[in-house]
Order: structure tokens, then C-alpha cells, then sequence
């Protein structure tokens, strides 16, 4: 043989020389830091030879190869092993590996502190389902009714929004796919909470803050609640509702290639026959109507990147008296009409490898056309000396504009960075009418500039910690701040994990009491958090407990200046101290699904025309509530029942002397019980290859009929004081719900064979 | 004289290792494949998943390898969820059988498109993926695995597993939710017929299924 073709034969066939040795034994140990490990993969790189880890973590296998090889070890949850090794194709190889666990986000503590979360997510604060916000018996199917059952939520009946943790409501701020959201509940009456525009089919993804949230988000004292919407639906389908208070039809297509999809929906929501059966306190000379419209579409970009469109409409009107408190015998009188436009973009993409990019702007039109004032008993519009005041128009405009850009970048393993900025504007105009036709023009227009950036930094699967920064220029007091925030996570066991969340909020001063009595003198109000969370949670139950101290500096106190309440200065402070407990499991009775909340409040407050820092009006010293759910199968039937309970609020009446405000009155209303119920019959459950569905709905509200007692209010003069109460003691909800899907596959034809 | 050598040497070698090399893999192949019928345990489909996959991974363009790999993680996958209550939410120790599984099948699809036997192991980790959570995935994944099950069939209405996954949805779903013991049967005994006729490319091709049908038919005796 010439050398050449010698050389060529030993090349391409290197494994000649092997047939006939005989082989080696590799054995070993795998293990990482704790413990052996089962079913761990072991591979003598490109040849058929490895093995797999029994119980006790050990190996062995015997190969005919030779040479240098690399032996692989690979398991889920661990970062592969690799190392040369030099076969002399016989004798035996001992080779011990120790693993190194991956950090990823599936085995990553979850920072927590704060946060509860209503998600399919696998994730420590998901403690409830998208599903759960429906289903919760005394939320009425609104969003933010089934946030009151968590802990931190205060149970205030007699106005909409989230009072969390002594904070009022404008504290809370809402966001639908990064964005603000203004206006997200119908426009208020007094002493009526209004529900809120959105439905909770819309989101796929609730994240409820309680405090200690992240530098992404801004201008909120206690809390955000963060919406994320659906992506595109399964299938195409209509939807069709029919119930006691009104209907609704929507119709959602989605593409032939499923890339892409629109849809839209119309209701009508007419209370006249609910409040036939269900009698009212007020005395409705126009009951409540509402025109809602949505249209949406949904744009998969690419296989991570999506577009999303969301715009709302809605039309409502009502008008009704009331017995006056100020004069007996005469009623008063309040109307409002209101029409919203709510307007959504967002994008979101992969940029490379490392980079993401989030994009959304939202745009929201608001108009309320209030008119209130005084009627005699037969309905005639008077205007009653020394009380003119109560008869007024006035005609809110609003326009709101909010845009944010976020990037993402990826850094060693699961940690990353975000930063990007914010902008947001209003204009609001208000026109108000005196009784005598005098008008009082007001128009405040404003923007908030921000700018953040933020970090979630893994040093092991056990540690982790989130720190951020935010920076905001508001053109409204013409101020700047710097808001940092951090939170820490540690992971005690396999279960439990502990937190840690610090922070400082700022909000500009409420429009509502602007502009300030003298200009240029108002700063940020300020909210400092501290957040420490204990939590466990196994597939099927959770306990969570926090502790929480928030700090208010920089409140606004108000005085009567011109007849009516305005800023004069950032003089206000207080402070909130408690702890709440959240207990959830699935397991313990067969079947039955329950949640236990508890919250424990210590708030004083001065702020607005308080004379001093008290506990304000919508704090409760004990929360607490119990949401159970059953289904039982045969029956088709989910039961659904909760009890909320707050220990009684305090109630004041503030007054003027012509130079102090001093507490008049003041005293505790009783203790808040309700209990609900709610039924879900799902005939269509199961029905093989179904792609119809109906779910037939009846709730009852307050199901005892027990008095609830929201705080008192006095007459102009004081001299009378009355109970805020429920427009009725129980409610009840009879719906029935069908979603047609339409699909063109050649399923049914298929299943005939 | 050289160059005839080389091109000699070169058309025996390429000769040499077409004939030798997929016998080394189908004998391996084999060896393993054999094993399948008698494995019930999480651990036992571990180990035959890793060999697919040490086989899979040394080979490179043999489909057959990592379907196996992804058939054997879906089914201790399967076995790792089984037990206990069926409607709690075990994806934590589901989702990464379901995971591998994912990657295996979907590198044995780039090397086999439109392949009934691919989407039948499709549909079992859409399965597998519902199994972790029921309560909250069966809307998803419900849906998904009906797709795959259907496209399997239409690429080969004459594939026996088709019917024995149909049969086997339809056993063990509880009745109001649309399972029927009855109807199984009737999948069950169309599976049997087509095992009776049903000829795999090669004796490393699926042929899989053949011994659960005998055992769910022995179950209505």
C-alpha cells in the first residue's frame, strides 16, 4: 500500500483498530450541592454510549470507543456538564460530576413583596386565576370588586376605586398594557359606587399591587393595578348575553392562518327593569342607560412580537332625586351624562437576540355634563334661599394622552434591564354654571415627563433583587423628583420564600383641588414604602403573610378660598402601619376551592381641610373575607359564595368656622357584613367536541339583606345628620351568556369514518 | 495508479458506511425499541428517552431517533402526572418531560415533514401539557391536542394509534364531560382490526400500541 492511500485507510476507518479491543467501564456519582441525582443523563459525546442516573444518583456503562471523547451530563433544571476524558479501551474510568443549577424562571425565587397576581402563570404571586375574577361571588364580574377580597383592599361601598393600605382612591393608578388608564370606572353619583368600563374577560393578566411596586410605573401614592389584555382568541366565535340589566353581542374573527384577528361588541345596559323588581333609594327620572361599544385587533408581528388594538365607547345617561337632608319636604336632584372614548396601542417585540422592546400609547376623551339642584314634591325645579349653592351645571372635558417606550435587555442568565420613558398629558376644562347663569370657566392642562430604568438581578436561584429608579418633571407645580425603589427575594425551601420591598411614590396634588390658592408653591406628595413578605405556596395552597409601614409627606391641605375647597400648601403627612394575611386552598375539602383574607389597618392621616391627623373615613381597623368555590360536576353547577367584613369606620363632620376647620361631629358607623352568592350553571360543560357554550348566571348581592352603613352625611347647616347607605339593600342578577365558535376545520366531516 | 486508489478507496468507504452505519443504528435502534413494551415506569422511560436521544444526537438526521426520545419523555411524562388528583395542577413536574419532549419532536419534524406518527406524539404532549393544570389549561391545550389527534389521522387514516389516543381520551374522561366507555370500545376494536394490516416501513418504524389495546379490550370482559 503507498503511504498516501495508508494514511487515507487509517483516516476513514479510525475504528478498525477498535473491533477487535475490548472496553472500558465508565461509572460515577452525579450530585449537586445537596443531594444525588436521578434520571440524569450521561453521554460519551456522538456515539450511542451513556447512561442514565438510578436513585441513588449512580452510573455506569461500558463503551468500545477510544481516544479522547467528551462525556456530556444533561438534566432539566441544571447546567450541562461536559469534560474530556482519554479511553485506553479498557480497565474502568470513575468519573463523580457535580451539577450546577440552571438559573431559570421556572426554578427562580419570585419577587413578591406586594404583589398579588391573577394569571395562568406558574408563578409565587399568582394567587389567583383569570377565571377567579369572574367567578368570585360578591364582585359582581368587576375587576377591581374581586381585588377587594385580597388583603390591603378597603371595603368601601359608597364610592368606586381601591383604597389600599389607609390610601384613598386617586392613590390607586390603573394601567391596561403598560398604559394609564383614566376614567376606568363610569361616572360617579354621590354615595353610589360606579362599576367599572371594563370587562374582565378583556384581560388575561391582572397584577395587583399593593404597595412597593416597580420603577416602570409612576404618579400612584399606594398602588397599581396592572391589566394585561388577551392575545388573539382560540378560534372565531360570537358571543351573545342577554340578563336583567340589559345585552350584549360582540363577534371575534380570527385569521385563516391564525396571525391575526378583529372583533367588537356592543351593549346595552338599560336598569329600568332591575330596579322595577329591586327598589331604590333614589327616585330615577331617567334610569340608568348605557351604549358601550368596543372594536379591537390583534397583529402577530412575529413569533414574540405583537400589536394590539383596543378602543372603547360609551354613552351613558341618569338622572333621580333623592329626600333632601337640607330641607324637608324637598328632594335633591342629580344628573350626569357622560360619553367616554378610550383609545389603545401597543407593541411589542424581540430585537435581536438580547433586546425587546415594549411600545404603547393611549388616549382617552371624557365628558360629564352634571346637572344638580333641588325639586319640590311634585318634581319642579326650585331654588331654595340660603341653599342656591345645590343648583348648578357643570360640564367636565377631558383629554388625556399617555405614552411609554420601554427596552428590555437581557443580561447573564435570567437577569435583565429595563429603562425607558414616559409621557403623559392632560387637559381637562370644566365649566361651571352658578344657579343664577353665572359662569365659572376653568381649564388646567399639564404633563408629567418620566424617564426610569430598572434591574432584576439573579445571584442564585435562591437570591434575587429588583432595583430601580424613576424620574419625573411635572409641568403642573413645575417640580422634579427621583423615586428609587428596591425589592429583595430569598427562597427559604422549595416552597417558601421571603421578601423584602422599599420604596418612595410621588403623585402630583389631585386636579380636583388645583389650581392652588397661590400658584408656585405646591410640591410632589410623597408616599414612602416598607414591605416584608412571608410566603408558602404549594400546588395547592398558598399562605401569605406581609407587613407593611407606609409614610405620607407632602399631603395637600385645602381651605375654602371663594366657596370652595383648594390647595394651599403640602403641609399634610401620615402614616400606615399593619399586616395582612392571605390564606388559599384547594385541597383540604374535596372539591371546594376557598380563600381566607385579613387585613389589619393602623392609619392616621391629615390631609385636605382635616383639622388634625386622624384615621380618615374609608379605613377599616379589620378586613377580612372568606370566597368559597364549589363545582359540582354532575350537576353542571359552580356555587360561589363570599363574605366580606370590615370592622366599623369612622365618620366626621368638618366645618368652617371662618378661620379653622375644626370636626363638628364625628363617631363609627357599625361593622360592614356581606355576604353574596353566586350560581353558574354550564350545561354545554363537556359536551364532546362542543364549540358552543352557555353559562346561565344568578347572584344575589348582600343575600341576608343585612344593613350596611357607609359613614353619615350632614346637612349644610349640621344640624341634621343621615346614613349613607346602598341605593338597595340586596341585589340580584339573573344573566344568560352563549359563545357560538365558528370553525371551518374538516374536524366534524373527519370524525365520520 | 494513486488516483485509482483513491477513488476506489473513496466509493468503498462511502459504500461501506451507508450499508454499515444504519446498521449500527437500527440494531441499537432495536435493542431499545424492544424494551418499550416492557417499560411502566417514569424511571424506565427516562433511561429509554436518554438512549433515543444519545442515538438521536450522534446520528443527527435520523427522524426515527428523536421521535422515540420524544414518545418516551412524553410518556414519563404521562406517568410522572398520573396518580392522585387528576384535576390539581402538577405542571411543575410535568412541563419538563413536556419541554424535552417538545424539542425532540420538533428536530424529527425538520427531518420528516407531514407525518402521522409525528403528530400522534404532538397530541400526546398536548396532553401531557393539560395534564399539569386542567383546571386552568384545558381551553388551550384541550383544543390543541383534538388538532394534532386530527391531523395525524388525516395524513394516515390508517394509522392504529390514531384510535387507540381517541380510545383512550374517551375511557378515561368521566361521562359528563363527554367520555363514553362505550364509544372507546368501538375505537379500541377499529385499532385492533388495523394492527391486523398495519405494516411499518421497517422494524424500527412505530408499531407501537398494539399490547395497550389488547389491555383496555380485556378491561370490558
Amino acid at each position: 500500500m503507498k503511504p498516501i492511500a495508508k494514511t487515507l485507510f487509517f483516516i476513514l476507518f479510525p475504528g478498525v483498530t477498535s473491533l477487535v479491543s475490548a472496553q472500558t467501564t465508565i461509572s460515577g456519582k452525579v450530585a449537586d450541592k445537596k443531594k444525588p441525582l436521578i434520571g440524569v443523563s450521561i453521554t460519551l459525546k456522538d456515539t450511542y454510549d451513556g447512561a442514565t442516573t438510578d436513585s441513588s444518583g449512580k452510573y455506569s456503562f461500558k463503551t468500545s470507543e477510544k481516544g479522547e471523547l467528551i462525556l456530556t451530563a444533561t438534566s432539566v433544571g441544571y447546567r450541562p456538564f461536559e469534560q474530556t476524558i482519554r479511553l485506553e479501551g479498557k480497565g474502568a474510568l470513575t468519573i463523580d460530576i457535580l451539577l450546577k443549577e440552571e438559573i431559570t424562571e421556572l426554578s427562580a425565587v419570585v419577587i413578591s413583596a406586594g404583589i398579588f397576581e391573577a394569571s395562568d402563570r406558574k408563578r409565587a404571586a399568582a394567587v389567583l386565576n383569570p377565571i377567579d375574577i369572574v367567578t368570585t361571588a360578591s364582585a359582581n364580574g368587576d375587576i377591581t370588586g374581586a381585588l377587594k377580597t385580597l388583603p390591603g383592599a378597603q371595603q368601601v361601598g359608597e364610592s368606586e376605586g381601591l383604597f389600599v393600605r389607609g390610601g384613598t382612591a386617586q392613590e390607586t393608578k390603573i394601567f391596561i398594557d403598560g398604559t394609564l388608564v383614566n376614567n376606568f370606572f363610569h361616572s360617579s353619583s354621590p354615595n353610589i359606587a360606579s362599576y367599572g368600563r371594563f370587562s374582565p374577560f378583556l384581560f388575561k393578566g391582572t397584577v395587583f399591587s399593593t404597595g412597593g411596586y416597580s420603577a416602570l410605573y409612576g404618579q400612584a401614592l399606594s398602588s397599581a393595578l396592572i391589566l394585561e389584555s388577551i392575545d388573539l382568541p382560540d378560534r372565531t366565535s360570537a358571543s351573545l348575553g342577554v340578563s336583567i340589566i340589559g345585552v350584549n353581542g360582540g363577534y371575534q374573527a380570527l385569521s385563516k392562518n391564525k396571525k391575526s384577528s378583529w372583533g367588537g361588541a356592543y351593549s346595552y345596559t338599560n336598569l329600568a327593569p332591575a330596579f322595577a323588581i329591586i327598589k331604590q333609594k333614589q327616585d330615577y327620572s331617567e334610569v340608568p342607560v348605557f351604549h358601550s361599544g368596543d372594536i379591537n385587533f390583534r397583529i402577530k408581528t412575529s413569533s414574540t412580537g405583537m400589536i394590539k388594538y383596543y378602543g372603547y365607547f360609551n354613552k351613558s345617561n341618569l338622572d333621580y332625586t333623592e329626600k333632601s337632608i337640607d330641607s324637608l319636604g324637598y328632594l335633591d336632584r342629580f344628573g350626569v351624562a357622560n360619553f367616554n372614548t378610550f383609545h389603545n396601542l401597543s407593541w411589542k417585540e424581540k430585537l435581536g437576540k438580547r433586546w425587546k422592546m415594549y411600545a404603547g400609547i393611549s388616549y382617552t376623551f371624557n365628558q360629564d355634563d352634571i346637572k344638580a339642584g333641588m325639586k319640590d314634591a311634585n318634581k319642579n325645579e326650585v331654588v331654595l334661599s340660603g341653599l342656591e349653592f345645590k343648583t348648578f351645571d357643570l360640564d367636565l372635558t377631558s383629554n388625556y394622552f399617555n405614552g411609554k417606550l420601554i427596552f428590555e435587555r437581557r443580561l447573564k442568565g435570567i437577569s435583565m434591564l429595563r429603562f425607558g420613558g414616559e409621557y403623559n398629558q392632560s387637559d381637562e376644562k370644566s365649566d361651571y354654571t352658578m344657579y343664577n347663569g353665572q359662569k365659572f370657566p376653568g381649564r388646567l392642562k399639564a404633563n408629567i415627563k418620566s424617564v426610569f430604568a430598572e434591574s432584576d438581578i439573579y445571584i442564585t436561584n435562591d437570591l434575587a433583587a429588583k432595583i430601580g429608579t424613576r424620574f419625573e418633571q411635572s409641568s403642573l407645580i413645575d417640580k422634579t423628583n427621583i423615586a428609587p425603589r428596591f425589592s429583595l427575594a430569598y427562597k427559604l425551601s422549595k416552597q417558601a420564600q421571603a421578601s423584602l420591598a422599599y420604596g418612595i411614590f410621588y403623585q402630583n396634588p389631585e386636579s380636583r383641588y388645583l389650581p392652588p390658592a397661590s400658584a408656585g408653591n405646591l410640591v410632589f406628595m410623597k408616599a414612602t414604602h416598607y414591605i416584608a413578605q412571608y410566603m408558602k405556596v404549594t400546588n395547592v395552597r398558598t399562605f401569605r403573610a406581609e407587613f407593611f409601614y407606609k409614610k405620607y409627606d407632602n399631603l395637600i391641605k385645602t381651605g375654602l378660598v371663594s366657596g370652595r375647597d383648594q390647595a394651599i400648601n403640602n403641609d399634610g403627612f401620615g402614616d400606615a402601619k399593619g399586616f395582612e394575611f392571605f390564606w388559599r386552598d384547594k385541597k383540604t375539602i374535596k372539591n371546594v376551592d376557598y380563600w381566607i383574607s385579613y387585613s389589619f389597618l393602623d392609619t392616621k392621616r391629615d390631609y385636605l381641610n382635616f383639622p388634625y391627623a386622624t384615621m380618615p373615613n374609608f379605613a377599616a381597623t379589620h378586613t377580612a373575607s372568606v370566597v368559597v368555590k364549589k363545582f359540582v360536576q354532575p350537576w353542571k353547577m359552580q356555587f360561589n359564595g363570599a363574605y366580606n367584613y370590615a370592622s366599623s369606620r369612622p365618620y366626621y363632620n368638618i366645618r368652617f368656622d371662618g378661620s379653622n376647620y375644626y370636626f363638628a361631629d364625628m363617631g363609627k358607623v357599625q361593622d360592614y357584613h356581606n355576604f353574596s352568592v353566586a350560581f353558574n350553571y354550564l350545561p354545554s360543560i363537556g359536551k364532546e367536541n362542543t364549540k358552543n357554550f352557555v353559562v346561565y348566571v344568578l347572584s344575589i348581592s348582600n343575600v341576608f339583606g343585612i344593613k350596611q352603613v357607609y359613614g353619615y352625611e350632614y346637612s349644610y347647616n349640621g344640624l341634621r345628620k343621615e346614613q349613607i347607605v346602598p341605593p338597595s339593600r340586596i341585589f340580584v342578577y339573573i344573566g344568560a351568556f352563549f359563545s357560538f365558535g365558528i370553525d371551518r376545520s374538516q374536524q366534524t366531516v373527519d370524525r365520520l369514518f | 495508479m494513486k488516483k485509482t486508489i483513491f477513488i476506489l478507496s473513496v466509493m468503498f468507504v462511502a459504500s461501506f458506511s451507508y450499508a454499515q452505519m444504519p446498521e449500527k443504528f437500527v440494531k441499537a435502534m432495536e435493542a431499545k425499541i424492544a424494551l418499550i413494551d416492557s417499560t411502566h415506569t417514569v424511571e424506565g422511560y427516562t433511561d429509554l428517552a436518554n438512549a433515543f436521544e444519545r442515538i438521536a444526537d450522534a446520528e443527527k438526521n435520523q427522524w426515527l431517533a428523536y421521535y422515540y426520545a420524544a414518545f418516551c419523555n412524553a410518556s414519563a411524562g404521562t406517568m410522572a402526572g398520573a396518580g392522585g388528583d387528576m384535576m390539581a395542577a402538577k405542571a411543575d413536574k410535568t412541563d419538563p418531560y413536556a419541554d424535552k419532549a417538545d424539542k425532540q419532536i420538533k428536530k424529527a419534524e425538520e427531518l420528516a415533514k407531514n407525518n402521522s406518527e409525528i403528530f400522534i406524539v404532538k397530541k400526546m404532549i398536548a396532553t401531557l401539557r393539560m395534564l399539569g393544570d386542567p383546571m386552568n389549561r384545558y381551553m388551550t391545550y384541550g383544543p390543541e391536542a383534538q388538532a394534532m389527534l386530527d391531523e395525524a389521522k388525516k395524513l394516515n387514516p390508517e394509522n392504529p394509534r390514531v384510535y387507540v389516543l381517541e380510545g383512550q381520551d374517551k375511557f378515561y374522561t368521566p361521562e359528563q364531560f363527554g367520555g363514553s366507555k362505550e364509544e372507546a370500545k368501538v375505537l379500541f376494536e377499529k385499532a385492533q382490526k388495523l394492527y391486523d394490516t398495519f405494516k411499518p416501513e421497517t422494524n424500527i418504524h412505530p408499531n407501537w400500541g398494539k399490547s395497550q389495546v389488547g389491555y383496555f379490550l380485556s378491561q370490558y370482559k
